[in-house]
């Protein structure tokens, strides 16, 4: 994890292990939030497979809550899709 | 990144056949096993030999001899010679440990029989075992559950002008099988769009003069249909939950990660 500057509004969070799989979904979750000013990722070089995710939020809210809660959120989404996608498997099963 | 069990390592005893053991190896790898890759671990960094949790053992060993019964003339390779085509189903499983103790009815081999290995004439022979591992497809492409996985929005055709008799005949023709649908309303033919979920967007509507402006082709932005083609290991729908499962189990990571470091 790197900070910018003094405060803890711009960081720059290093993942490892990861790829776009992860970084596009976080992304897109953390710029529905409207306190992020600036949300980005980009992969450093192809060969590595690690990435740089940076939060930068206006007013004083430390970066690292919509990083929680874009994690949260995504987790939400997830399991909602995972459960809509089951429930219509039994009916189609239920169906057949 | 769902996982997979596929041949990793390919212990060669006897290969006398004209296929090397380089490309026997590969082939073997890119057969899929229908073993659950859930019931197995992934193998620890360094471990040469393998434990019972994370290796699935296979024997393959066929000969390939001449048959005496053959007529003298006959060119057939099928009549003059036993075992000269080797299958996908000649490969065994060779239970290791407590392996028939942990999986007493399953039956690990194969997903397809019919997968030609090599060919072989008389006095040739193959015998090799093999260790399957679990993997993902990020690290090799035989680890991959799917042929396929796609996905397209969903098409959305308006007809701006209500659109009657041939041309609505040959709009129907323009369009794939099932998604315009003729009405007959008050004697005339009128067109209407019955399925547009099954267009395959050709565009080939607009390479009519007469009906180029008459149709909007659109997609609708949230409405994604996704097609999986799995290559039989699992379901599609079980690789779909898990896969869904797998990115939860990235943000569970990183959430878990930041609530142990402690943020400065």
């Amino acid at each position: 994890v790197q900070a910018d500057g003094t405060d803890g509004n711009c960081v720059t969070f290093v993942l490892h292990d990861e790829d776009h799989t992860l970084g596009n979904s976080l992304r897109y979750m953390v710029m529905k939030n409207p306190d992020v000013e600036f949300c980005g990722y980009c992969i450093t070089h192809p060969s590595e497979s690690k990435i740089n995710f940076r939060i930068q939020t206006r007013g004083a809210l430390p970066a690292v809550e919509p990083f929680r809660k874009g994690l949260t959120d995504l987790m939400g989404v997830c399991q909602h899709v995972l459960n809509t996608f089951e429930r219509s498997m039994k009916e189609y099963r239920a169906q057949r | 990144e769902v996982p997979t069990m596929a041949v990793e390592k390919v212990f060669v005893y006897n290969n006398t056949s004209i296929v090397q053991d380089e490309i026997l190896a590969h082939r073997l790898g890119l057969i899929p096993i229908r073993a659950d890759p859930r019931l197995f671990e992934y193998r620890n960094q360094g471990d040469e030999e393998g434990t019972e949790i994370d290796t699935l053992q296979f024997q393959l060993k066929i000969k390939c001899s001449r048959n005496p019964q053959a007529a003298k003339e006959s060119s057939d390779p099928n009549e003059l010679y036993f075992n000269h085509k080797v299958y996908s189903k000649h490969m065994t499983w060779v239970p290791l440990g407590n392996q028939t103790d942990l999986f007493p009815d399953a039956d690990f081999r194969p997903v397809h029989d019919g997968i030609l290995i090599a060919l072989l004439r008389p006095g040739q022979e193959i015998d090799v075992l093999m260790h399957c591992v679990k993997g993902v497809g990020k690290d090799h492409a035989k680890f991959s559950p799917v042929a396929t996985a796609s996905y397209r929005l969903l098409p959305d055709i308006t007809l701006l002008q209500p659109i009657e008799d041939e041309a609505a005949e040959m709009l129907q023709k323009c369009f794939s099988p099932g998604v315009i649908e003729i009405q007959n309303i008050k004697g005339k033919k009128v067109a209407r769009v019955a399925n547009a979920r099954l267009d395959t967007f050709s565009r080939e509507v607009f390479r009519h003069e007469g009906l180029k402006n008459l149709v909007r082709l659109a997609r609708v932005r949230n409405h994604y249909i996704f097609s999986v083609e799995s290559t039989g290991i699992l379901p599609p729908d079980v690789l779909v939950s898990e896969a869904i499962k797998i990115l939860m189990g990235k943000c569970q990571r990183f959430l878990n990660e930041l609530d142990s470091v402690p943020m400065e």
